[in-house]
């Protein structure tokens, strides 16, 4: 069983759910995305999204493009990204880790490069946005064979026959974006989240989990009520984006996470 | 021209490309975030389904002769020829279209495809304007609304064409993100139509994007090659021996060469934005200095750094200051069927003269490089061999780059 499934599997069975941060890999520099991940996981996440920094993000918001530029200031690089994991590890080998970013830096590397680089830093799940099923074959097959999950997001706009390939494909968690729109914009139609996530269920055992748009605790309850999870990324890059960096004692880690500790307990309560 | 060219088979124009999938071999496909992959299918299979609709394509036609004012002159340059020394050439007129480039072949033909699918909003990208423009002309003229993308670097640098639009009745939209330029521009148009797909129609300005804007995009651009072709042979009673096109995106050179791929016989040639010089690494010109990755729906040449991040380009035309080409390119060039070459600043910017001063033609800077590398190619070849430059667009837009770039203050 896969890290992931092995997470989503104990947090059903003691019916919780599943929490999600994103944050960009080196925003504002990888000492502090490193401190951040395990402030984070004291606050807790279960599972991180760990942005690699591209130039162009068309599926990202404003808060998230920021963070990416942050990142790409710093020179920050996929290796640097892997290295990242590979630091992150040895200190913990529970949490999951899921690489979210666009192609053309894993095309770049190569795909038999990036899986076994991944798998070796100790990467559980890859998301890439620019990349639907129909175009991810070989990526897939590579990832699979290194035993990383891909992820894919099913949209409002995915038509029935669709989700069901997609729903097929995927591994690891099955990613529901709830709007029509780009990272951190507002959700606005509760109840077709709730409807779309229902016959997801129907089409597949994978944990369904909601992203896009979750900024505060109202929104986090009200997916989290609907789904198995909740990924929160532009609110929380919002606050990453006050801190200095470089200070690696920094007393505001906790406080820029707490966003994330927020949404814990207000899930939990459900 | 007497015969209408009305009625073309969608997809089956000849050298077998894309495939049902939307790839040109390894490249072009569907590389959009997942909330965009309804409206790109929805809008292939409209438009496979307009393949022979004889209404539609009427439309068009009668759009482009009674609006654009086609068919364009292949008008043969006496003074450039003498000039340069050896093979005859010829100019296909586009800078004589409305608005004054070959953009707005494409944008009355997308409009129309808006107007077709129920669409009462359209967007576009651009970068020096002259897209945007062509489609801010193209929703007044069918009553459609109209946003335009730009860089803020862009809006500063070519302010005629933003007033132009707002005459025009378009919102420009201001695009502060990444380095402010084309392809940040190109990214924002992704994220409103993201947000805003039930109602709007994405306008692409050149042959890239997610599949099947490089084929529509060059469907709607092959009117060029097809006139070409036809005056080709009532004007000198042959086929041209080689066709020269400028290169940004490469929506005006597809359009010249599609129509002539199965004809061996004809040499043609994409000339891309050198730049400072291809050895300096400040140039537009993935195709000859690039590597194969994806960006903006499509796999294709671009312009990348080692770790995958798209580099800032450098051209003297904003026209050409792209990291991508069209897929379509990318294959052309791996099958080695077009020669893609570059010229840099400074000779396109020599040509830009002497086909003002030769012909009183003044033409684009993106063109111009165009005409600086047939010149070149004409003096290797003989006087009774022709030569085929697509004058893509004309120069008025850039007088104030030229004097600038020459110390001079209008």
């Amino acid at each position: 069983m896969s890290r992931i499934s092995a997470i989503a599997s104990k947090r059903i069975q003691q019916e919780k759910k599943l929490l999600i941060p994103y944050l960009v890999a080196g925003d504002p520099d990888l000492p502090t995305t490193l401190a951040l991940m395990q402030e984070l996981v004291q606050q807790g996440a279960d599972i991180i999204e760990l942005g690699i920094p591209f130039s162009d993000p068309a599926s990202d918001g404003p808060v998230i493009q920021r963070g990416v530029e942050r990142a790409l200031d710093g020179g920050t690089t996929l290796r640097d990204t892997l290295a990242l994991v590979v630091q992150f590890r040895q200190g913990d080998t529970e949490t999951g880790i899921v690489l979210m970013g666009y192609l053309n830096p894993i095309e770049i590397m190569g795909y038999e490069n990036f899986a076994a680089s991944a798998a070796a830093a100790g990467v559980d799940g890859v998301l890439v946005v620019d990349m639907p099923p129909a175009e991810s074959t070989e990526l897939h097959r590579r990832l699979a064979d290194a035993d990383i999950d891909t992820i894919y997001l099913v949209a409002p706009t995915t038509s029935a026959d669709r989700a069901k390939d997609i729903a097929e494909a995927c591994t690891g968690y099955l990613y529901y974006v709830s709007l029509k729109g780009v990272t951190g914009a507002a959700i606005t139609d509760h109840e077709a989240i709730r409807e779309s996530i229902e016959s997801m269920r129907q089409l597949t055992d994978l944990p369904v989990v909601v992203g896009f748009g979750i900024k505060d605790n109202e929104s986090a309850l009200a997916m989290a009520s609907v789904s198995d999870g909740i990924i929160i990324g532009s609110a929380l890059v919002e606050q990453i984006a006050q801190l200095s960096g470089g200070d690696l004692e920094k007393p505001e880690l906790p406080q820029c996470c707490a966003v994330i500790g927020e949404a814990r307990s207000a899930i939990d309560s459900l | 021209m007497s015969e209408a060219p009305a009625g073309i088979e969608v997809g089956s124009v000849g050298f077998s490309g894309p495939d049902a999938s939307g790839h040109f071999g390894p490249y072009g496909g569907v590389f959009v975030g997942e909330t965009l992959i309804a409206a790109v299918e929805e809008l292939a299979l409209v438009y496979q389904d307009l393949s022979g609709n004889q209404d539609f394509w009427s439309e068009y036609d009668d759009e482009l002769r009674h609006y654009v004012g086609r068919p364009s002159p292949l008008y043969f340059a006496e003074r450039l020829t003498e000039a340069a020394g050896g093979a005859r050439i010829y100019l296909k007129r586009e800078d004589l279209n409305h608005t004054g480039a070959h953009k707005v072949n494409n944008t009355i033909g997308q409009a129309l495809l808006a107007k077709h699918m129920g669409k009462s909003r359209i967007i576009a990208e651009t970068g020096a304007g002259q897209h945007g423009v062509a489609s801010a002309t193209v929703a007044a003229r069918l009553g459609l609304e109209c946003h335009v993308y730009m860089g803020a670097e862009d809006i500063i640098r070519q302010a005629p064409n933003v007033y132009r639009m707002k005459l025009l009745g378009a919102n420009v939209v201001s695009v502060e993100s990444g380095s402010r330029t084309l392809k940040d521009a190109m990214n924002e148009a992704l994220r409103d139509w993201a947000t805003n797909v039930d109602n709007t129609y994405y306008i692409i300005g050149t042959v890239a994007g997610p599949h099947p804007y490089p084929q529509l995009v060059r469907d709607f651009q092959c009117i060029i090659g097809r006139e070409t072709k036809q005056q080709s042979l009532e004007t000198f009673g042959k086929l041209p021996d080689a066709l020269v096109a400028c290169v940004g995106g490469g929506s005006n050179a597809i359009g010249l060469f599609h129509p002539f791929l199965e004809d061996k016989q004809v040499a043609m040639f994409g000339v891309e934005a050198g730049g400072k010089g291809l050895e300096t690494g400040a140039h537009a010109a993935p195709l000859s200095a690039g590597t194969p990755g994806v960006l903006h729906g499509n796999r294709t040449y671009l312009m990348t750094d080692g770790g995958g991040q798209i580099q800032e380009t450098h051209s003297v035309s904003a026209g050409l200051d792209y990291p991508g080409v069209g897929p379509e390119h990318a294959w052309l060039k791996d099958l080695k069927r077009v020669n893609y070459v570059a010229a840099t600043d400074s000779e396109a910017m020599d040509a830009f003269h002497k086909l003002t001063r030769l012909e009183g033609i003044i033409p684009a800077l993106e063109t111009s490089h165009a005409v600086a590398y047939a010149m070149d190619l004409a003096r290797s070849m003989d006087a009774d061999q022709t030569i085929v430059i697509n004058l893509s667009g004309r120069g008025d837009k850039d007088i104030e780059t030229v004097a600038r770039l020459e110390g001079m203050k209008l």
